[in-house]
């Protein structure tokens, strides 16, 4: 794991970077996973990673915390709460009961769909997207549209990992992304 | 503030949710139909105060994901900062004092309310998933689905022998998914002290499915 070189490493982030497990050829061979469940195991560097993201986010009028299923609702709600921010789910299809708008986009083979609910964004709110990891930006990249579509303002994009070879960054139509750490 | 699942004693009905006019606005559906009644499980004090809120932030969505079904809406919930606050502060009242070390929390909305309660505990969180999402090596149990069955798995080494653990999901319906979820849990050790839904549809008595594990929830629901 190595921090970006333009920033300070926050003397919290080591040990952040140290819970966080690869398990290789997963999903399928050659693939390195990235697995955060094991730094939530453990509770300081959860804690820890939470209070990177609220430290940034506090007192910038950010009333929509995005977070993209699943991995996106462990980290989101507790940035939510601690900002007076709402939630919002943004979820794979027919997962949401109401009416929704949905919003396609390209995976390595075919396509998937992110959906979110219609209503719970009121245009001029400012948003956050938050989800573990990015990698190619594709994901990111259709949170975004359903937010910008429902006439909020994404401000950011916040993520725990970034994987910077396959430049999903670039994906975000210069929208910017704030990461903890960047893994090659 | 205790509050205790177990005498539950006190009801209090409430009227059909409504908007509290400082609250941002929940849009309405063409095809919305009124809400069934949700009754708040009344305790102390202040706590009817937050129960009020919170029940009256949670959309009843008729038909889905089926004809006959009324399907609890917890995501009008979380567009309520102060609701979500108080939902999440009424389970570490109930739980911080009693040395738990992990929370379990059933995929997906599992994962929306037990995050926020670990950290303000001090506990481990532990998501418990579908098939083939955990990346390690897990450990799987099956459960009964209306129509067949279904599979939960958890990560191997997760947690240890001896700890103390709740299991969080939103809602706790026939009981099936939270009795594979203790299930899991003592399989491979651990104690759980109890099981902490949002929503209770008591009508369906998944309590009975427990095996005598307690359930604490703030709401019930027809």
């Amino acid at each position: 794991m190595a921090v970006p070189e333009d920033k300070e490493q926050d003397p919290r982030i080591p040990r952040i970077a140290s819970s966080i497990r690869v398990v290789p050829d997963f999903p399928k061979k050659g693939i390195m996973f990235q697995d955060i469940t094991t730094l939530l195991l453990d509770p300081k560097a959860f804690k820890d990673t939470v209070d990177l993201f609220v430290e940034r986010y506090t007192g910038r009028d950010i009333s929509v915390v995005a977070g993209v299923e699943a991995r996106g609702f462990i980290f989101g709600p507790p940035i939510a709460l601690a900002i007076g921010a709402k939630f919002i789910p943004l979820r794979k299809p027919r997962k949401l009961p109401g009416e929704v708008i949905s919003e396609n986009y390209v995976l390595e083979y075919g396509t998937d769909c992110l959906e979110m609910h219609i209503g719970a964004v009121q245009p001029g709110e400012r948003a956050l997207v938050v989800d573990d990891l990015i990698a190619t930006g594709g994901t990111l990249c259709a949170a975004m549209s359903l937010l910008e579509r429902a006439g909020a303002e994404v401000v950011e994009c916040a993520c725990v990992i970034e994987l910077p070879e396959l430049k999903g960054r670039e994906r975000l139509n210069g929208k910017p992304l704030f990461i903890l750490m960047e893994s090659h | 503030m205790q509050l205790s699942c177990s005498t539950l004693r006190q009801f209090f009905f409430l009227r059909p949710p409504r908007l509290p006019s400082s609250s941002p606005p929940l849009f309405l559906t063409p095809r919305r139909r009124l809400p069934s009644v949700v009754r708040a499980m009344a305790s102390v004090g202040s706590d009817d105060r937050r129960l009020s809120r919170i029940a009256s932030t949670i959309r009843v969505i008729h038909d889905f994901p089926k004809p006959g079904i009324k399907f609890q809406d917890i995501t009008t919930l979380l567009l309520d900062p102060e609701a979500f606050r108080h939902t999440i502060d009424m389970f570490v009242e109930r739980y911080k004092d009693k040395k738990i070390s992990v929370v379990a929390g059933v995929e997906a909305r599992g994962f929306i309310f037990g995050p926020p309660i670990s950290l303000a505990i001090g506990a481990k969180f532990v998501p418990l998933r579908k098939p083939k999402k955990l990346p390690g090596e897990v450990i799987a149990e099956e459960y009964s689905l209306e129509y067949g069955t279904g599979i939960m798995e958890m990560h191997v080494g997760a947690v240890h022998p001896g700890e103390r653990a709740l299991v969080i999901d939103d809602l706790v319906a026939t009981g099936g998914t939270l009795a594979a979820a203790i299930r899991l849990l003592e399989r491979v050790g651990a104690e759980v002290v109890e099981c902490a839904c949002v929503i209770e549809l008591p009508e369906l008595k998944g309590r009975e499915r427990l095996n005598g594990k307690p359930v604490f929830v703030l709401i019930e629901a027809d």
